[in-house]
Parts: C-alpha cells; sequence; structure tokens
C-alpha cells in the first residue's frame, strides 16, 4: 500500500470502528521502509489528533476515542517499547486524576501520549493535592497532566499550584475535564499553565513544551 | 403576569401539553444547598430524610421554583450494591472503588433489593414526607442512574467501555441484572409519591457513545425500561450531547429530555417542539461565577431559545446545581426567570435571535 491520503484516512476509519486486526494491518502496509517514530509522527499522531479534533466538534465520541487511543497504545508498543531509546525526548511528565475517582479522561490523554512517543508516570485516580505536591517534588516532574470530571476536583487544581510553588517545583500543570470544556475560564482562576480540550489537545501541548523546555 | 392560581403542577404540566403555562416552570436542581440552609455538612445531612425534606422546602419558599427534588446523591446506588461511598465537604458524594472489579464478578452479580437498602429506604422516606408537604401543588421529581449507565460507578468508565466492546455477551448479562433493580427503584419511589423520574443516561449521550451503538444498547434498554416503569421518566444525558440522537430519544418513549448548555439550543428546539419538552440548559459550572447580569442574560437567553409555545422547562444543564454556586446566583436566576419568562413571550420576536 502506498502511503496516501486516503490509506491514513482507512487507518482512522480502522480505528473508530474498533476494527484492531485491520487497523495493524494498514500500518503496517503503510509504514514499510520507515523508523518506529516516523511511523508514530507521520501516522499515529495525525490519526489520534483528527480523532480528538472531531470529539471537540462532535462528530465522533467519546468511547471511540479512548478505544483508538488504546489500540494505538497496544501497536506503537510492538514496535517501540515503553523506555526504547527511540522514543521522544521529553520533559519529565505525569498524569492524575486528582481527587475525582473518574479515570477515563486520564487513560485516554494517558493512551495517546504513549501511542504519540511519550512516557509518563501515571499517579492514579482519587490523589489529594498535598500527596501529588509530595510525589511530584519527589520525581523531579515537569509537567504534571491532571484530569478533573468533578467541579469541587476542578477547584482543588488551586491548592496543587500553590503547594506545587511552595516546594520550590517549576511543574508546569495541564489540566483537563468537564469542569474545564464547560467554563473556559476555569483554568487560569484555578493557576494552571494550560488546559487541553481533548486528547489532541495534550497531545499539541506537549509537543510546544517539548520545544519550550 | 403571574396567576396565583396556577400551581407549579399545572405550570408543569401545561408546558408538557405544549402549551403555553402562565409563565415558563424553572427547576433548581439543588441536592446540597439544603445542608447549608440547615448549617450540616452534607455527610450529616444526607444522613436523615427529614434533613432532605426540610432542606427542599426550605430553598422552594426562598427561591420559588416549581420542584422539590429529593435525590439525595447519584452514588446512592452504588451504595445500595455494596459499593463504598465517599463523602466530601464542597460536593456530591463519589463512588470510591469499583464493586466489579474483573469480568467474571457479573457472571454472579445479583442486584439488590430496595426493600434491604437503608440509603434508597432513606431516599423514599424523603419522597413519602415530601409528597405529603406539596401534594398537588408542585411535581416531586424523583432520580435514577439507568442501568446502562450505572456501571461506569460499578466497574469504572474505561472497563465498561472495555466490556461494551470487547464481551457483548457479559455486557448484556449486567444489563439484565441492572434493569431488574433500576424497575423496582423506579417504581417504588413512584409507588413513594414521585410525579415523574429522571432516568440520568449521560453514556447514551452522543458525546460518549456513536449513534449506531447506542441504538444497539442504551436506546434498547431505555425503551424496555420505559415500557416497565409506572410512570413518566424524563431522559437526561447529564450534560451530554443528544442532537444527534433526539429522534430515538422521543421514540424510546420519554415526555422530557434533559439538554446540554455545550449544544445550540434553537436547534433543539426546532428538533424537539410539539415532541418532547426540553428541560436545560443553564451551565452550572459556569453559573458559579455569574453576575448578576450573566445570569439573567444566560436565562433570557435560554428562554428565547426554546420557551415559545411552552415544551420547556427551565433548568440547569447537569440535573445537579454545583455546591459553589451561590444564593445570590440562585436569586437572580429565579428572579429572570420570572422576568421573561411570563407567557406570552412578546418580547422574544425583538431580541436578537
Amino acid at each position: 500500500m502506498t502511503r496516501s491520503k486516503d490509506s491514513v484516512e482507512e487507518f482512522e476509519r480502522a480505528l473508530l470502528t474498533i476494527d484492531r486486526a485491520r487497523a495493524s494491518d494498514i500500518l503496517e502496509l503503510l509504514n514499510e521502509g520507515m523508523s518506529p517514530i516516523e511511523v508514530v509522527e507521520q501516522t499515529i499522531v495525525p490519526a489520534l489528533e483528527w480523532i480528538g479534533d472531531a470529539w471537540e466538534s462532535g462528530d465522533v465520541a467519546l468511547s471511540q476515542v479512548y478505544m483508538s487511543g488504546r489500540i494505538c497504545e497496544e501497536l506503537v508498543d510492538t514496535f517501540l517499547p515503553p523506555a526504547d531509546e527511540k522514543r521522544k525526548r521529553q520533559p519529565v511528565t505525569a498524569i492524575a486524576a486528582l481527587e475525582d475517582h473518574h479515570a477515563l479522561g486520564k487513560r485516554i490523554v494517558y493512551s495517546s501520549l504513549r501511542a504519540s512517543g511519550y512516557e509518563l508516570t501515571d499517579y492514579g485516580h482519587g490523589i489529594t493535592a498535598d500527596k501529588l505536591v509530595e510525589r511530584s517534588v519527589a520525581d523531579g516532574i515537569e509537567v504534571l497532566l491532571v484530569s478533573t470530571l468533578m467541579l469541587r476536583s476542578a477547584l482543588k487544581v488551586e491548592a496543587l499550584a500553590a503547594g506545587l510553588k511552595k516546594a520550590g517545583s517549576g511543574a508546569r500543570i495541564i489540566v483537563g475535564g468537564a469542569p474545564f470544556l464547560f467554563d473556559e475560564r476555569l483554568w487560569r482562576e484555578v493557576g494552571a499553565s494550560a488546559m487541553g480540550r481533548d486528547a489532541s489537545d495534550a497531545m499539541r501541548l506537549m509537543t510546544e513544551l517539548n520545544g519550550a523546555l | 403576569m403571574d396567576q396565583p392560581s396556577t400551581t407549579s403542577l399545572e405550570r408543569t404540566l401545561t408546558t408538557l401539553g405544549h402549551n403555553e403555562p402562565d409563565r415558563v416552570p424553572l427547576f433548581l436542581f439543588l441536592t446540597m444547598h439544603g445542608a447549608k440552609e440547615l448549617g450540616m455538612s452534607l455527610a450529616e445531612y444526607f444522613s436523615r430524610p427529614e434533613n432532605v425534606v426540610e432542606g427542599q422546602m426550605r430553598l422552594r419558599a426562598r427561591y420559588g421554583h416549581d420542584c422539590v427534588y429529593p435525590l439525595f446523591y447519584a452514588a446512592a446506588e452504588v451504595e445500595a450494591w455494596g459499593g463504598e461511598v465517599l463523602f466530601f465537604d464542597d460536593g456530591p458524594p463519589n463512588a470510591g472503588e469499583p464493586i466489579i472489579r474483573k469480568r467474571s464478578d457479573i457472571t454472579s452479580l445479583e442486584p439488590p433489593r430496595v426493600s434491604e437498602s437503608p440509603v434508597l429506604q432513606k431516599s423514599l422516606r424523603a419522597i413519602e414526607l415530601l409528597k405529603s408537604e406539596v401534594g398537588d401543588e408542585a411535581p416531586v421529581i424523583a432520580a435514577a442512574i439507568s442501568p446502562f449507565s450505572l456501571p461506569v460507578m460499578q466497574m469504572g468508565f474505561d472497563s465498561y467501555l472495555d466490556l461494551i466492546y470487547e464481551d457483548r455477551e457479559l455486557f448484556w448479562r449486567l444489563m439484565e441484572v441492572n434493569q431488574e433493580f433500576h424497575v423496582e427503584w423506579v417504581n417504588a419511589q413512584l409507588d413513594a409519591g414521585a410525579t415523574a423520574i429522571g432516568y440520568f443516561d449521560p453514556v447514551s449521550s452522543g458525546t460518549i457513545i456513536p449513534r449506531e451503538l447506542y441504538l444497539e444498547t442504551g436506546y434498547e434498554i431505555a425503551s424496555r425500561v420505559t415500557e416497565r416503569a409506572n410512570g413518566p421518566l424524563a431522559i437526561h444525558l447529564a450534560s451530554g450531547r443528544c442532537l444527534p440522537i433526539i429522534d430515538d430519544i422521543i421514540a424510546s418513549g420519554a415526555a422530557v429530555v434533559g439538554v446540554s448548555a455545550l449544544e445550540d439550543i434553537r436547534l433543539l428546539k426546532a428538533a424537539c417542539s410539539g415532541r418532547i419538552t426540553i428541560l436545560g440548559n443553564l451551565n452550572g459550572i459556569e453559573m458559579r461565577r455569574w453576575t448578576h447580569e450573566e445570569a439573567e442574560s444566560a436565562v433570557k437567553e435560554a428562554i428565547a431559545g426554546a420557551g415559545q409555545g411552552g415544551g420547556f422547562i427551565l433548568a440547569d444543564n447537569h440535573g445537579e446545581i454545583p455546591f459553589q454556586v451561590p444564593d445570590e446566583v440562585l436569586f437572580a436566576v429565579s428572579e429572570a426567570a420570572r422576568k421573561w419568562g411570563s407567557y406570552p413571550l412578546d418580547w422574544v420576536d425583538e431580541y436578537g435571535v
């Protein structure tokens, strides 16, 4: 198969219909002769970005975004294992669902970033701001991705930002989740560095930070 | 102008019949503000049905809205299934760790009995007491999580999506068990005096799953439940998008649909007019920081978009107003609903549509 817009779209279609085998076959054919990181950057990342943007505009559903991220994460792990030196150079990054026990948003961003060649530590869900400060400082985290579903959890980002600052951490906090989608001023109010509307936003923000840090 | 002879129930029933009552009904879905009224923590407030009843009555006296809302908290249903519930001082209790930890747990899962669940019995008692307080003057709006959406709390969202896509047989086994519980719970609330049930089904929304999957799953389940429920259901997608599936929601038998602030209310009105009543669509998250003017503007915009001809109840878009929303904003919403919601809505044609 030659690389063409049609074939990349076919890969996207396989992801959206949750057809793992088809996605794997297309990827293999599309990327003959390419390096693993080229595969990631020229096929996986554009596909996941397109799917994320399509969710934002209401054209695909969150379940499709989630499953696409998972499939890509699994496919990438087969040819670019975790900790492989060919993975991207990046700031030290972690992700957590702050206070919240709703972990889907975190899982989607985690999978999408891993499928894009990033490595990040998963601090889990239901973690308090104090604990997150402690772990971030101990691990020298430079970028902290924070997912929330409940408004009360989103408001705890303020305590997290204050705690990190007090502890001398310069970690950038990128927030995401429903409260930030429904109130676009909220991320600034709670002292985050940026807000990602969806997984593709998170991927773009990571690329920007990769250049800046 | 208000007609004092029109009760909240009459106002609501008129709009449900797609006719214009004296004014747009206002439902303030306040589950937690009663605790502030009573000077209690949320855990203490929800420990006794009498507290919830007192809170609801005081809030309605204060804001003059058109329903009472005896919902304790969504996670109460998981509590009935033996799950852990975590209380906070500043927000709704959350479900803790999932009760279904591995897929094989579904095989042996049995539905809890409503009569044996202390938390559900408290909720039923609150409904009974509220019904005896308001009689036929105002609707008692109860709530239940749909069998299709409950697994988000029973097993975690990601595990649940994996199940839907990867093991449809086990998925249907879970749905059968959940439906048995759900129908018993819904009908117990109706028997206790609830006027209607908010059927909370966020997973069915176009935000979460594609329409073709919804038709195979959430739609099928909603249709089955509607047939077995002994009263009306209002489908609420809890801020999720409904436009992609609005015709299907109507076909499933619902009388009301809760709509999202993220969708154009005029498009929603065009799709729903004369077919299903719109409930919404005030942005509960932004509401926390609204000024008086912003509250009035949001109310005016919603009424302009969906009020004409009835078939519209003004409410927040999530079915639960956040604890952080201040009293001043609730007053401003209530005042604006009266100011701009009186029929006929002569001002709407002049409004910047």
